[in-house]
């Protein structure tokens, strides 16, 4: 017998994807039956409460979960986020119910054991309710007390040999795609970068140091599956510098029909005959490529390496092998004056141990950023604020027309004074001889 | 329920403290065809919606099958997806950037039984478990945020949208009929945890009122200075109130500046934005984070505002379905949705889409609108 009733809720388990309410309603049974005999160490009933204040904002149209909270680990400035119920009376089973975000592996592989015992901790300590996974990219366990999260802790790190991520003005959890583990377009080995950087700063990950977040993101390709250009402060995009291996037999199969395009991704309808013409050389950004004598030719020094061709034809057509990434800067969501896409900064550099490179870039900027950026004020809005130019000074980087789409269309330079001939102090009296008042 | 220790001694903290020691490194978890092929792979092909393999240099095969996942999962439902892992994967699995489930298996012989078995589990509800699909020029997980479940900020709840959107989606989720993949973002309020502001659609929860004061409590939880430097419209200035019969500090709204952000609620918990009619749902459209033919897009809005209508979202998730639709039938292979809408132009867009063009669509926020003018003759009618 559910402890409330939902009748709104209710009718979120009837359709075909799966339900949450349907999830939630057979955690909160397992709960109550408790056949492993769980020595649950928060309200075994956890769940049903959180069902119940959840129908409420169902009936209500508004949340009932209060203003954040300080709370946290010893020694640690995030990873864990204080929540509580505005509604604790009648639902005391979440009147505390704190986020910990647990920093996931890179790639977010897993194996079946080390799961079961993250569930097993969450299940004694915490509400079993999890989001597999965050928008950042961690394990995030939703909802447990504060006398627990140092018991959380202390059992993650001493017994899973597993930390918490980031939250608040951190550097949050590092995250990224696939990578090379699986996928053919990978042009650096996403996870080594994320792992290694993540280990690099473990200290801005978890002592809040910077003006606001700070987020990385890792993308094998300019397919960008993890986004990093769109929500990344700092976004390693895979690339490469030489020219696309083609093979003419798998092009010749392609044309013939023996080989589907874009690996099948379009069998849901009959678009005809592939045509090379039509969907991959009129299509090409650059219009470098062409077929001569039934081969498929590149023009590969105008080639700007957008994936289409690959992408349709992955059996003819590969990435370079003199590869590396491309670093853009400031990316961020909306808040607070518009969203703004990552822009170019490093258009190549190597991805190879130690990524010294990589990290001079990185620690260059957070100076910059650290001594100028003002409270909440993100990479991107100090890059808008004080002009790219400021980027390039703190950074010590040539300016480069990859840098931009286009030359600025003002004239309006900041000449600086050594920069002009003469410098600007400048003698009125020897003006005057020259021009009469 | 009495209180077990880990081993955590309260009053001597730093005894024994592990700290700093990062996640669990990537390659134990890897499943040993995996470990062996990485950065060795040649290319991909898919078997059918949700099922691909891919082929390395050394011959060696991995066939994946991708489940749609719910970002808010239980451990009992955890638990099922290892069993799964472990009954037919060697106990290997794992999630994608859009809350995915993949199972890898080493040959094909293996991908039947798997997909079988994953498509037979339902909740006692009646939904499936483990839903086979998600690839391809198709429509995958929708990425979302928290929302009413379990934020202080949400303008609409998450979970619940997300599923009434993707029950209305379900068949493209199963289906390589688009001409190209569909990505669909929800953020629950403008933060925008998701980044939603780069999906072919958004949904995209806002506020419309200016926040309720709570003068009587503000200055003794919030900062003053801190709540009126948070508005980036200089909307909040401080002002003194009268609350029974006495003078409090609090502060002042000048309500038509106001953007509904949410910043100063962010910073001073006493300025209420969340409000039953005054919250809703923003539809925007076109964006894009891949490079592939043109650069990546910011979305667009296209639907002011919707209201929260729980627990279906009937008019959000009719509006989404009518996109897709005009989408489907008008765009060109390989062509995203933005790539669509910019070729027949944004006028054709809300022809095709049926949807009603508002001044709420005009851009007015400071420099970037006059970008988003037409500085042209050329147009359609």
């Amino acid at each position: 017998m559910a402890k409330h009733k939902t009748p709104l809720l209710d009718q979120l388990e009837s359709g075909p994807w799966p339900s949450f309410v349907s999830d939630m309603k057979q955690q909160a049974e397992v709960r109550a039956k408790n056949k492993e005999k769980v020595e649950f160490q928060i309200p075994q009933d956890v769940v049903e409460d959180l069902i119940g204040v959840l129908e409420l904002s169902y009936k209500h149209g508004r949340t009932h979960w209060k203003h954040g909270g300080i709370v946290g680990v010893f020694g640690y400035g995030g990873g864990v986020i204080g929540r509580y119920c505005d509604q604790p009376e009648a639902f005391p089973g979440v009147a505390h119910f704190h986020t910990m975000r647990v920093n996931q592996p890179s790639g977010k592989f897993y194996t079946a054991e080390y799961l079961r015992q993250l569930c097993d901790l969450w299940d004694f300590r915490g509400s079993g309710i999890t989001n597999m996974h965050g928008s950042t990219g961690d394990i995030i366990f939703l909802g447990t007390t504060t006398p627990q999260l140092e018991e959380i802790f202390y059992e993650m790190t001493h017994t899973h040999k597993q930390d918490l991520g980031g939250s608040g003005s951190n550097l949050r959890t590092p995250s990224d795609c696939i990578g090379a583990a699986r996928c053919e377009y990978a042009c650096y080995d996403t996870h080594a970068l994320c792992y290694h950087l993540t280990q690099e700063y473990q200290d801005e990950l978890h002592r809040p140091a910077f003006p606001y977040k700070f987020k990385f993101k890792f993308d094998g390709c300019p397919n960008c599956c993890v986004a990093s250009i769109a929500r990344a402060d700092m976004s390693y995009i895979g690339t490469w510098r030489d020219d696309i291996p083609v093979d003419q037999e798998a092009v010749q199969a392609y044309i013939g029909g023996e080989l589907p395009p874009n690996g099948g991704a379009h069998s849901g309808r009959d678009w005809g005959p592939f045509d090379i013409e039509k969907e991959v050389i009129n299509l090409c950004p650059t219009n470098c490529m062409w077929m001569e004598d039934n081969k498929l030719k590149i023009d590969n020094k105008e080639c700007n390496r957008c994936m289409h061709c690959i992408n349709v034809m992955p059996r003819a057509l590969r990435i370079g092998e003199d590869r590396g990434l491309s670093i853009l800067v400031g990316a961020k969501a909306p808040i607070l004056d518009g969203a703004q896409m990552g822009s170019m900064l490093v258009p190549f550099i190597k991805a190879e141990e130690p990524y010294d490179g990589i990290k001079e870039v990185i620690e260059a900027i957070w100076d910059w950023w650290m001594e100028e950026g003002k409270n909440r004020e993100r990479l991107g809005e100090l890059m808008k604020r004080q002009g790219f130019q400021k980027l390039l000074e703190a950074t010590g980087l040539k300016p480069d027309p990859r840098m931009v789409s286009e030359p600025r269309s003002n004239p309006y330079i900041f000449w600086k004074e050594e920069e002009v001939e003469g410098g600007w102090t400048r003698d009125i009296n020897e003006f005057r001889k020259h021009h009469q008042r | 329920m009495a209180f077990v220790s880990s081993g955590y001694n309260p009053d001597k903290p730093m005894e024994d403290r592990i700290t700093d020691i990062g996640p669990r490194k990537f390659d134990e978890f890897y499943p040993p065809v995996i470990a062996k092929n990485k950065g060795t792979w040649l290319y991909h092909e898919y078997i059918q919606p949700g099922v691909y393999y891919h082929v390395a240099k050394s011959g060696d095969k991995v066939f994946t099958v991708r489940v749609g996942g719910v970002r808010l999962m239980s451990t009992t439902h955890i638990r099922e997806v290892c069993d799964i892992a472990e009954k037919h994967c060697d106990g290997y699995l794992r999630f994608t950037t859009r809350n995915n489930i993949e199972f890898m298996v080493d040959s094909e012989d293996k991908v039947k039984p798997l997909v079988q078995d994953l498509e037979s589990r339902k909740f006692d509800g009646g939904s499936f478990k483990f839903p086979v699909g998600g690839t391809g020029a198709g429509i995958t997980n929708i990425v979302h945020t928290q929302g009413w479940l379990h934020c202080h900020t949400p303008a609409t709840d998450a979970s619940g949208p997300v599923k009434a959107t993707m029950d209305v989606l379900f068949d493209d989720f199963k289906d390589h009929r688009l001409p190209a993949h569909l990505r669909v973002s929800l953020a629950c309020c403008l933060n925008m945890c998701g980044a939603v502001h780069c999906s072919d659609i958004a949904i995209l929860g806002y506020h419309r009122k200016p926040p309720l004061l709570d003068h009587e409590y503000l200055d003794k939880m919030c900062e003053i200075p801190l709540a009126i430097a948070a508005c980036p419209t200089a909307a909040i200035k401080p002002a003194k109130i009268e609350v029974g019969g006495e003078k409090v500090k609090s502060v002042a709204v000048k309500e038509e500046r106001c953007m509904f952000c949410g910043n100063c609620y962010t910073m001073c918990p006493s300025m209420l934005l969340a409000d039953t009619e005054g919250d809703g749902i923003v539809i925007m459209a076109g964006g894009k984070v891949s490079n592939r033919i043109s650069a990546p897009k910011f979305s667009k809005v296209v639907v002011a505002f919707i209201p929260n209508e729980a627990p279906r979202w009937p008019q959000t998730t009719e509006t989404i379905k009518q996109i897709v639709e005009a989408y489907a039938k008008g765009a060109n292979k390989y062509e995203r949705l933005g790539e669509w809408a910019e070729r027949i132009g944004w006028e054709r867009f809300f022809e095709k889409c049926e949807l009603e063009f508002t001044h709420h669509l005009i851009d007015d926020f400071r420099d970037p609108a006059y970008f988003t003018w037409r500085q042209t003759t050329q147009f359609k009618f």
